[in-house]
C-alpha cells in the first residue's frame, strides 16, 4: 500500500469512500508526518492533533452512515490568517499574541461543513506582508525543495509560505491560503504546487484577518489542478456577511478538468517580457505556449500597456488599506499590550513592540500617502491607474481572448536571508511583478508548475482569466499539468 | 517627493508607533526608496480616468435593518488583555 500522505485529495476521497482506509488512519499519518518534519520545515506554527482526530472520527461515522461531504475526512492545513474558533489565529504577528477567536471564518466553516479535518495553523509572512515568509514572528519556513547538490535552505515564497511548504512536503492534503499581490501563486510556483487566486468576491473575506480589503482573496494551494478545483468548490460561497461576496452560484470546478481547450484563444502579453528576466523563464513561457498550441489553442499576442505601473500602484493602495485595517491593533481589545504612562503612550509602545519591521514600514507608507495634502498625488492617482490596468485586461478579453499565459515569477526560489533582497525592500517587492496586476484588476489567476530550472528548482506558469471564469483556468492549467507532469521534492528533512 | 526625519517622526506619531531615533533614521532611507519607486506613476496620463472604487461592478448589498447579532459580551472581551465586568480597561483618559 502506498504511503497515506502521498495520496492526492481525489485519491484519498476514493479510498475513504471505498472503505479501504479510514479518516482516522489518514489523519494519524499526517500528524506523524508533521511530528517528524515540522522542526525542520517550520510550516506549522500550531498543530491541533486532538481536534484533528476528533474531526476524523466524526468523518468516519458520517462515511459509515452514507452521509459523507465533499471533503469528508480530508486533512487540511489552515493559514494563520483565517479565524478558527478557539484556535491560534495571529496572522503570525506578535501583536495578536494569544488571540483565539470566538468565531469561525466563512471559508474554514465551509470546509468543515463539507467534512474536512483541521491539522493546524500554517506559518505565513506577518499580516501576509512579504514574499519569502521571512517576516513571520514565528521564523522562516524552509522550502522542501533544495537546489541539486546543495544544502542551502531556500524560502518557500510568501506570504502563504507555510501553506505551500506543507503541501509540497506532504504535511497536509491541501491548504488554505490568501493572495493580496501574489501570496498564493508565488509560493505555489516556488514549491512545485498548484495555487489559485479566484476572482475578487468569490470567497468570503469574513473572519479572515484583513490586510488590503480591496485586494485580499482566499484560495487553495494543492498538489495538482484537480485537488485545487475540489478545494475551491468548498471554500467559495455566497456570503451575506461579506458585502463584496458576489451573488453567483459556485460551479462544480472539478467537472472542467479534462475538458478540451481546442479553439480557445490564449493571449501572450508582450509587457511581461521584463528586463533582466532569466532565459530559463522565457524558455518555460515558450514551452507553455507550445503545449497549449499542441492542445489546439490559438495563441495571440496582446498588449497590456499599463503592466509596469501595477506594482508601484499596488505599493500605494495596499499599504494605504493596511494602515487603516491595522489601526485596530491598539492593545485594548485583543492581543499584546505594553503599558505606558497614558493611553497614547500605551498605543505607541504596544504597536512598536507588536509589529515587525516590514509591517511598520507599510503602515508608515500607508499613513503618509493618506495624510493631508498627499492623498490626491498618491492614493487617488494610484486608484486611477488601477482603473487603467483593469481596462487593459477588459480590452484584451473583449477582443476575444479567453485566458492569458505568463510566467508566475521572475525567478525560482531564493535563499533564506538573501542579503541582496534584505537590503532593499523594493527588490523583494519585484517578486510579485507578474502576479500583482491580477489583484489590481480583481481577476482570477492560477499558478501551475511548468518545469524545473538548471538548479532543479520548480518554476511556475500563470494563467489569468475573465472574472468568475475559474473553470477556464482549471481546464487550461490541467492541459499544462498533463504536459509538464507533477513535481515532488526529494526528502531531506 | 521624499520624506525627511521630521516627517517620518510625524507619520510615526500619526500611525501611533513609537520609533527610536535610529529607527526613524533608517526609515527615512527605506521610505524614500519606496516613494522613489512609486514616483513613476506620475508619468501616467490619468486625465478623465475615474478612480477604481469597486473591484467588481456590483450594487452594494444591504442587509435587512434588523437585529441579527448581539448579547455576546463575554465573547467580545474574551481576548482582551485587561477587563473588568465586561468593560475593556485602559489607562485613565479623562482627568
Amino acid at each position: 500500500m502506498t504511503e497515506l500522505t502521498s495520496l492526492t485529495i481525489a485519491e484519498a476521497r476514493t479510498k475513504l469512500a471505498g472503505k479501504e482506509i479510514t479518516a482516522v488512519e489518514l489523519t494519524d499519518a499526517y500528524i506523524a508526518a508533521i511530528d517528524s518534519a515540522n522542526e525542520a520545515i517550520n510550516a506549522y506554527i500550531a498543530v491541533t492533533p486532538d481536534k484533528a482526530r476528533e474531526m476524523a472520527k466524526a468523518s468516519d461515522a458520517r462515511i459509515a452512515a452514507g452521509k459523507a461531504g465533499a471533503l469528508e475526512g480530508i486533512p487540511l492545513g489552515i493559514k494563520d490568517l483565517f479565524g478558527t474558533e478557539g484556535v491560534h489565529t495571529q496572522a503570525c504577528s506578535h501583536i495578536l499574541d494569544g488571540f483565539a477567536p470566538r468565531y469561525e471564518s466563512t471559508v474554514t466553516q465551509n470546509l468543515w461543513n463539507d467534512g474536512a479535518v483541521m491539522l493546524g495553523k500554517l506559518n505565513m509572512d506577518e499580516f501576509a506582508m512579504g514574499s519569502s515568509n521571512e517576516t513571520s514572528y514565528y521564523g522562516a519556513v524552509k522550502n522542501p525543495w533544495r537546489a541539486k547538490g546543495s544544502n542551502l535552505d531556500l524560502v518557500p515564497g510568501g506570504s502563504s509560505g507555510g501553506s505551500a511548504a506543507a503541501v509540497a512536503a506532504h504535511l497536509c492534503a491541501g491548504a488554505t491560503a490568501t493572495d493580496t499581490g501574489g501570496s498564493i501563486r508565488q509560493p505555489a510556483a516556488f514549491t512545485g504546487t498548484v495555487g489559485i487566486k479566484p476572482t475578487y468576491g468569490r470567497c468570503s473575506r469574513w473572519g479572515v484577518v484583513a490586510f488590503a480589503s480591496s485586494l485580499d482573496q482566499a484560495g487553495p494551494i494543492a498538489r495538482d489542478v484537480r485537488d485545487a478545483a475540489i478545494l475551491l468548490k468548498s471554500m467559495a460561497s455566497v456570503d451575506a456577511k461579506d458585502t463584496t461576496s458576489v451573488d453567483l452560484p459556485v460551479p462544480n470546478y472539478e467537472a472542467s478538468i479534462g475538458q478540451s481547450i481546442k479553439g480557445m484563444k490564449i493571449g501572450i502579453p508582450r509587457e511581461y517580457r521584463v528586463e533582466g528576466m532569466p532565459e530559463e523563464i522565457e524558455a518555460l513561457w515558450q514551452q507553455g505556449i507550445a503545449w497549449l498550441k499542441d492542445a489546439g489553442a490559438e495563441i495571440v499576442d496582446i498588449t497590456l500597456p499599463h503592466t509596469k505601473y501595477a506594482l508601484p500602484a499596488y505599493y500605494i493602495v495596499a499599504p494605504a488599506e493596511a494602515s487603516s485595517n491595522l489601526a485596530r491593533y491598539d492593545g485594548v481589545r485583543y492581543g499584546l499590550r505594553v503599558d505606558g504612562k497614558d493611553i497614547v503612550d500605551m498605543y505607541e509602545k504596544t504597536r512598536a513592540a507588536g509589529f515587525g519591521q516590514e509591517v511598520k514600514r507599510r503602515i508608515m507608507i500607508g499613513t503618509y500617502v493618506l495624510s493631508a495634502g498627499y492623498y490626491d498625488a498618491y492614493y487617488l492617482r494610484a486608484q486611477k491607474v488601477r482603473t487603467l490596468i483593469k481596462r487593459d485586461f477588459e480590452l484584451a478579453f473583449h477582443a476575444g481572448v479567453d485566458a492569458i499565459l505568463t510566467p508566475a515569477t521572475p525567478s525560482s526560489a531564493f535563499g533564506i536571508a538573501d542579503e541582496d533582497l534584505a537590503s532593499d525592500p523594493v527588490k523583494m517587492y519585484l517578486n510579485d511583478i507578474f502576479t500583482v496586476t491580477v489583484n489590481m484588476a480583481g481577476l482570477p489567476g492560477i499558478a501551475v508548475p511548468g518545469g524545473v530550472d538548471h538548479k532543479g528548482l520548480p518554476l511556475g506558469l500563470q494563467l489569468i482569466g475573465k472574472p468568475f471564469e475559474e473553470e477556464t483556468l482549471f481546464k487550461t492549467a490541467h492541459v499544462i499539468e498533463q504536459a509538464a507532469g507533477r513535481f515532488t521534492p526529494t526528502k531531506w528533512w | 517627493m521624499s520624506v525627511d526625519l521630521a516627517t517620518v517622526k510625524r507619520v510615526a506619531r500619526l500611525a501611533r508607533i513609537a520609533v527610536s531615533e535610529d529607527e526613524a533614521t533608517r526609515m527615512v532611507g527605506e521610505i524614500n526608496g519606496i516613494l522613489g519607486f512609486v514616483e513613476q506613476l506620475s508619468e501616467v496620463n490619468v486625465d478623465g480616468v475615474e478612480p477604481m472604487t469597486s473591484v467588481t461592478p456590483m450594487e452594494m448589498k444591504k442587509r435587512l435593518d434588523v437585529v441579527s447579532d448581539g448579547s455576546k459580551a463575554d465573547d467580545i472581551v474574551a481576548n482582551a488583555p485587561n477587563t473588568d465586568r465586561n468593560f475593556f480597561l485602559v489607562p485613565k483618559v479623562v482627568e
